[in-house]
């Protein structure tokens, strides 16, 4: 039996920098596989309902006929079934995090046809 | 002889992360009888396999405990493949031997912390979470969670890890290695540290195996009990042998888990070393057989885990899916402990079990 | 490369006879589940010696009374308690009978609602 163990661990912290960070001035360096949200190419999206199906908690809603895909951020569990289930690997998940908020935030993205081919992209969508 | 008094105990309580309730029955400050209730944040999670096809299942599977994940979603995984018969590959094993036993490591210091902080030493406290937090960084390196890793799927895992990231994974877990030594130091000879473990909280080797006491707190009375023998995952590859003290008291428990620190990163050194190459995963499809049932038991860091999964019906959904989790099979061998001890003593003593209460209930 | 199952099928009358046997043969217990099956319930008691599981499963009707086994595995109480307030099993004699009060639950036995159950309540 000793006394006084974890001094010389006590000791060395007094002359090593610390081991938090003054997080809004240095920021936090996200790795590549962070679970941070998930991204959409809106622009490969079929709208096929896919991930909307197999989310396991139902946190994202596709509409086919307006073109809009739109996620609930705090409903997400960032489990990347989405990622995995999405024909097109439209989806992918970024690796920084949404910003903080107080309200239930919904995400939604609309496909808007780039005006100059607006012809062409809509003919496919009607057969 | 003092006039008996009931004491309630919790479900808030400093010392307590989750909600546990007990009625203490005290004679002067000796505590002659607890009974322990539960029942605060039941979430039901068991039911909803009836609402998610199997391959989702995970997720709510792993969200069950928040320290454990790992070892929650590798257990309804491995319950599901050994109802369906599929044969994993032999990297995903590894990769999931490895995960888990990272896993165990940031349970140990995470707990190592908490029993320092339920008898008031919180520099020692700080320290334990300071080291965690390196194993944190490698979990969300190779996985993208910190504890939530979302990385284990019916057939394999997501992710793999070349042998840059597996090599840098040991170094960094030797590299700590020293810091854990000196920290488990205090905990092995501080003065003050014995005070309050040695001889607090007995539990003898008989009682230990009758009121089926699993993990570390089994294996901290002397009972050789860990599912890691049996054929989940890669460890008799890796020549597992459990760790077993023999006290039975507090003091016990804690030695035995700061000695599978030490063995979980000789295990993950040996399984990097012996890693073969190869798939990750094979491809599952199909509907769930019919009329079959499967009883799986995974060695988490808190003791055995049993999942259970029923199919009747040859859908995509399983007809139950049953976890009982180490914190459960512990609670009858903690009322035994608290019997005789003093009232200053309980928190301590409900800490050595690892209570995880939402584990518990689900 | 998977671990061996062993499950046996027992009848009600014949449960405590066989866990006390169990229980003389050195197993310990691990785990007691209720599952909702066409026929009522099916209850699984699993026992394990020796690192291998063996499992006793009895199927019985719903209203069918069962004879608590706390008194053999003290353990078993909390399992026990568990199916009661979650399934409405009905089990005598249990050692330490939470009396409904286990789990803290808005609705009685939501995994297996009862209509006739809660006109008795009221």
């Amino acid at each position: 039996m000793g006394v006084m163990k974890l001094s010389k661990t006590l000791f060395q912290n007094l002359f090593r920098k610390p081991d938090t960070k003054m997080y809004p001035v240095i920021q936090r360096e996200y790795t590549e596989r962070t679970k941070g949200h998930i991204g959409i190419d809106i622009e490969n999206c079929l709208f096929c309902g896919m991930c909307a199906r197999k989310c396991p908690c139902h946190a994202i809603t596709v509409d086919r006929n307006s073109k809009t895909w739109s996620i609930s951020r705090m409903q997400c569990i960032m489990c990347r079934c989405c990622v995995g289930y999405c024909p097109k690997h439209c989806l992918t998940m970024e690796n920084t995090y949404t910003p903080p908020s107080t309200t239930k935030v919904v995400d939604t993205f609309t496909f808007v046809p780039p005006p100059a081919e607006e012809a062409p992209a809509e003919t496919p969508a009607a057969e | 002889m003092g006039k008996r008094t009931v004491i309630p105990f919790g479900p808030q309580h400093p010392v307590l992360p989750e909600p546990v309730h007990l009625d203490l029955v005290l004679e002067d400050e000796t505590v002659v009888e607890a009974i322990p209730s539960i029942g605060f944040i039941h979430r039901g999670l068991e039911k909803l396999v009836e609402l998610r096809e199997y391959p989702e299942m995970v997720f709510v599977a792993e969200r069950i405990c928040g320290i454990c994940s790992f070892g929650h979603s590798w257990g309804y995984c491995h319950a599901v493949e050994g109802l369906m018969n599929i044969e994993v590959p032999e990297r995903a094993e590894y990769l999931r031997t490895i995960w888990h036993e990272l896993g165990r490591v940031h349970s140990h210091l995470l707990w190592l912390g908490l029993l320092a902080d339920s008898f008031g030493f919180e520099s020692l406290f700080m320290q334990c979470w300071r080291l965690r937090e390196t194993v944190l960084d490698l979990f969300e390196k190779t996985t993208g969670g910190r504890v939530i890793f979302s990385v284990s799927r019916v057939g394999g895992v997501l992710y793999d890890m070349d042998a840059d990231t597996l090599a840098e994974m040991v170094r960094t877990l030797r590299g700590m290695e020293p810091e854990i030594r000196r920290i488990c130091q205090v905990f092995a000879d501080d003065a003050s540290v014995r005070n309050r473990l040695c001889g607090v909280g007995v539990l003898s080797k008989e009682d230990a195996y009758a009121l089926g006491a699993v993990g570390p707190t089994a294996r901290g009375s002397g009972v050789a009990i860990d599912m890691r023998m049996t054929c989940h995952g890669k460890y008799q590859e890796l020549g597992f042998e459990p760790i077993v003290e023999t006290a039975g008291d507090c003091w016990a428990r804690t030695q035995v888990r700061v000695r599978e620190i030490y063995q979980s990163i000789d295990l993950i050194e040996k399984a990097v070393e012996r890693i073969p190459e190869g798939e990750i995963a094979v491809p599952v499809k199909g509907n769930l057989p019919e009329n079959a049932c499967f009883l799986a038991r995974v060695e988490q860091p808190r003791g055995e885990a049993v999942y259970y999964v029923k199919s009747s019906k040859a859908t995509k959904f399983l007809e139950r899916f049953r976890v009982r989790t180490p914190t459960c099979a512990n609670l009858p061998a903690l009322v035994k402990m608290l019997g005789g001890c003093d009232l200053a003593d309980v928190p301590v003593i409900v800490l050595s079990i690892d209570p995880c209460i939402s584990c518990t209930e689900r | 490369m998977y671990p061996e199952q062993h499950f046996t099928d027992i009848s009600a009358d014949a449960l405590v006879d066989r866990v006390t046997e169990k229980k003389e043969q050195g197993y310990r217990l691990v785990q007691i589940c209720c599952t909702n099956v066409a026929e009522g319930f099916e209850l699984l008691y699993t026992f394990e010696k020796d690192l291998t599981a063996e499992c006793l499963r009895l199927t019985c009707p719903k209203d069918t009374e069962i004879q608590s086994v706390s008194g053999v595995f003290w353990p078993a109480f909390l399992y026990e308690n568990e199916m009661k307030d979650l399934f409405g099993v009905k089990i005598k004699h249990i050692v330490l009978d939470y009396g409904g009060n286990f789990f803290r639950l808005t609705q009685k036995t939501p995994w297996n609602p009862q209509p006739a159950a809660e006109g008795e309540v009221e």
